[in-house]
């Protein structure tokens, strides 16, 4: 039981069961029920696979400020290579690919140039928040989704969306790639003293910049399901969506030092950010006072986090 | 010395940590305007004496006198207040700030609330000054982090002498990292400074340097103050003596046979340290490294790891100039064993198993994955091997003691299955109990056939666990000689470059 309590994710779960009790309590005819849940689930996928990549970054001592940009370029690249005519597959793959190497880029500057990633990526968030503008003409790109709009539509009655089933299978795979995998544990011992790391072996750069380009990887990704929500690839979409991902790491019981944070922690610190929005709208409290909590509860469920550590 | 009432005089200073007394009613008697020395081997209770009388620590009994008053500081700032300022062996200047920001710092000059640069300059320019006879040459606006480590070092000491009235200095180790050059003109500043009627506390090993700065001397030997005087009536064999103990076990013969040499260096000089290193080290052979603080032994271990770079000579692993990163030493049979298990040795934040495997996890791979299984086995087997003392393989390193930490640490090595272990300091910081079993297990891995090259600064550890001990002093590798008949005080006096 103790050991359980000390589980990172343990702080967030509770969180989330009693804020989805208050707002069903508060707004009983609206707030539960499995349409809502739904709802909610699908407007989670696209911070929640981006978190995912957070997740590894964090871990690693590292942050990426640049991945609201990428989901942004990925949109418009996916666009525009359907209004190409050159069909989905290849307008997925290279969507995912651009910030692949974009992420990759990151790495390497991080790791190989010793730039600090926090300045590394304030850059390339600027830089690709430009590319995607420019490739988009400065303009909303409108093109036929061929299909890809299925992934974040709902089915009948309450059945899960497609792009909320790929979240979960991420997930689950990031969680394998961390707990069960040489590549994890290398992430998880440079996050925690990267002196050690490299006394021990671990080639620490080429980590660095496999992780970078994974988080790019997964902000891809999140960028194709962000387009079947749109359906248009949108330059000057998702801007702080870098700032949801890390809130969503920090609230789940990540550290910005690095070592520490979840898969699953990451994964309520998401929805718990949904769901406080989405209960608001319910309630009928305006979006200021949305923004007021989100705000209370980062900062708290850090506090709380520290003071359990203690 | 003169008859006048002393600068600073200790009486019966006793100090523990927990269980652990460090000081035993210490008495220590410092003069006005000279320069008093004070000697000992690690662990002797320099620090501590030192923490207490610049109000770091407070004294458990006894008590202190400055010129004549009670003086019992409340803290750093208010020793600083009556005029006590040390000067650390590792310097705490602001490196992005200029030289007369820094002389000021914490007690910047204020006009109506603003910065008056002018005085700030004005207070500066005075306290360098005072280091030299008028030939400062250091610019008051130069960045502190573009100046040298001799220059950076007279910017800490002019700021400890700007503060009112400095009437007793202190210096810890202040030329570890001092050139020869730099080290004439730190012993030109003391002399003027204490023409001037200032107080010096002088700590070093270096009993040459004792020799030529010091007027009088105190040793400490295991929290006790075993001997002091006038340092013209006393020679560097007394003080070896009054360091190391009189009843120094002296070293007998091993009955090993060591066989191929596994690791040969010809040469190797690192960017700083070492200068200049050669030895042979052979299969089930312990080899000691015998040197003080900043002789450049730890450099030595981390050039041979690949850790530093090595500017010139060869590193050999049973013959082969290999690769020399940390991933290829392992690869090669060689392991490291860090002097600082905090900030290099250990990832604290993880748990005894993921710490113990973490150099080699093939073996704990099936069908591609991690098994938490053979990871619990692997490192289930080597807490029982070495007795470590943890709830199981899951706890937090964090968690256990620095003994448990350590063995954690040289279990790593053990799992790795390396052929030759660098030990640097294996023994610093952890209980005695912990001490005898790694001793023990070091003879054992070397009759396993292991080669161990062992650092310390603990020369009896050595004495005692080495087939053959090489001294380095000042960078530079001495050659390696069979402990027989070797004891503490022939290796503290060369050491110490006495």
């Amino acid at each position: 039981m103790k050991e359980l309590l000390r589980r990172s994710w343990v702080g967030p779960l509770a969180a989330l069961v009693a804020v989805y009790a208050l707002f069903s309590v508060l707004a009983p005819a609206t707030f539960p029920g499995g349409v809502n849940l739904t709802t909610m689930l699908r407007q989670t996928a696209v911070v929640a696979v981006s978190s995912l990549g957070m997740t590894f970054v964090i871990l690693l001592g590292g942050i990426d400020l640049s991945i609201g940009s990428a989901v942004a370029l990925t949109s418009v690249v996916v666009a525009r290579v359907l209004q190409s005519g050159a069909g989905v597959v290849a307008a997925v793959t290279l969507g995912v690919l651009a910030t692949v190497v974009t992420g990759w880029l990151n790495g390497v500057l991080a790791a190989r140039g010793k730039i600090t990633p926090f300045i590394v990526t304030l850059g390339s968030m600027s830089v690709l928040r430009g590319v995607a503008k420019g490739l988009a003409g400065e303009q909303k790109i409108d093109a036929d989704p061929h299909g890809l709009e299925h992934l974040m539509t709902a089915g009948a009655g309450a059945a899960l969306p497609a792009g909320v089933w790929l979240t979960l299978a991420l997930a689950v795979a990031a969680a394998i790639v961390l707990h069960f995998t040489v590549f994890g544990r290398h992430v998880l011992a440079i996050g925690s003293n990267e002196n050690t790391a490299r006394l021990c072996g671990i080639p620490v750069e080429r980590v660095v910049v496999a992780v970078y380009a994974l988080c790019g990887a997964l902000t891809g990704v999140a960028g194709v399901l962000e387009f079947s929500t749109l359906t248009v690839g949108d330059p000057t979409d998702s801007i702080g969506l870098e700032l949801e991902a890390i809130a969503a790491v920090v609230i789940g019981g990540g550290s910005l030092a690095g070592g520490q944070g979840s898969v699953a922690g990451t994964l309520l610190g998401a929805l718990l950010m949904t769901v406080i929005k989405t209960g608001c709208t319910h309630v009928g409290l305006p979006n200021w006072v949305q923004e007021i909590l989100t705000g209370v509860i980062i900062v708290v469920a850090v506090g709380i986090d520290r003071l359990r550590r203690r | 010395m003169s008859g006048s009432a002393p600068r600073l005089t200790a009486r019966g200073v006793a100090k523990s940590f927990g269980a652990t007394p460090v000081l035993h009613a210490v008495s220590l008697e410092l003069a006005v305007g000279s320069v008093h020395a004070m000697l000992g081997e690690n662990g002797a209770g320099k620090s501590t004496l030192l923490k207490i009388l610049a109000g770091v620590e407070r004294p458990d009994a006894g008590s202190l006198e400055l010129d004549g008053a009670a003086y019992a500081p409340s803290g750093p700032l208010d020793a600083r207040a009556r005029g006590v300022a040390i000067v650390h062996q590792e310097l705490s200047l602001c490196a992005h700030l200029g030289v007369a920001e820094n002389i000021v710092l914490g007690s910047e000059p204020r006009r109506f609330g603003w910065l008056s640069r002018r005085e700030a300059n004005l207070r500066a320019e005075r306290a360098l000054a005072l280091l030299s006879d008028g030939g400062t040459t250091l610019p008051l606006d130069a960045r502190v982090g573009a100046l040298s480590a001799a220059e950076q070092q007279l910017v800490e000491i002019a700021r400890a002498l700007a503060h009112d009235d400095c009437r007793l200095l202190i210096l810890d180790e202040p030329t570890s990292s001092l050139g020869h050059a730099d080290v004439e003109r730190l012993f030109a500043t003391l002399s003027a400074l204490r023409e001037r009627g200032l107080t010096i506390l002088y700590v070093s090993h270096f009993l040459d340097e004792i020799r030529r700065i010091a007027d009088r001397y105190t040793v400490l030997r295991d929290g006790r103050e075993v001997a002091s005087g006038a340092v013209r009536d006393t020679t560097n064999e007394a003080l070896v003596t009054a360091m190391a103990g009189e009843a120094v076990e002296v070293g007998t013969a091993r009955a090993r046979s060591p066989g191929e040499v596994v690791l040969s260096l010809h040469e190797v000089r690192g960017a700083r340290l070492p200068k200049a290193a050669s030895l042979e080290l052979r299969r089930g052979e312990v080899l000691g490294i015998a040197g003080l603080m900043g002789s450049g032994r730890t450099e030595l271990l981390r050039a041979v790891f690949g850790l530093d770079r090595v500017r010139s000579g060869r590193v050999r692993v049973r013959g082969l100039v290999g690769e020399a990163t940390p991933r290829a030493r392992l690869a090669q049979g060689v392991g490291l064993l860090s002097e600082d298990r905090a900030r290099e040795g250990l990832a604290l934040g993880l748990s005894v198993a993921k710490n113990l495997t973490l150099s080699r996890l093939k073996p704990l791979l099936r069908r591609g994955f991690l098994s938490q299984r053979a990871e619990h086995d692997a490192a289930a087997f080597w807490i029982a091997r070495l007795g470590i003392r943890a709830r199981g393989p899951d706890q937090r390193v964090r968690e256990l003691s620095g003994g448990n930490q350590q063995k954690i640490a040289v279990a790593r090595l053990l799992y790795h299955d390396v052929d030759v272990l660098l030990l640097d300091e294996p023994t610093r910081g952890i209980d005695v109990r912990s001490r005898a079993e790694l001793h023990e297990l070091i003879g054992e891995l070397c009759a396993e056939g292991k080669a161990v090259l062992i650092v310390s600064s603990h020369f009896d550890e050595l004495i005692a666990l080495c087939d053959r001990v090489a001294v380095m002093h000042k960078g530079v590798l001495g050659p390696a000689r069979s402990v027989s008949g070797l004891d503490e005080r022939a290796l503290l006096q060369e050491a110490a470059g006495a």
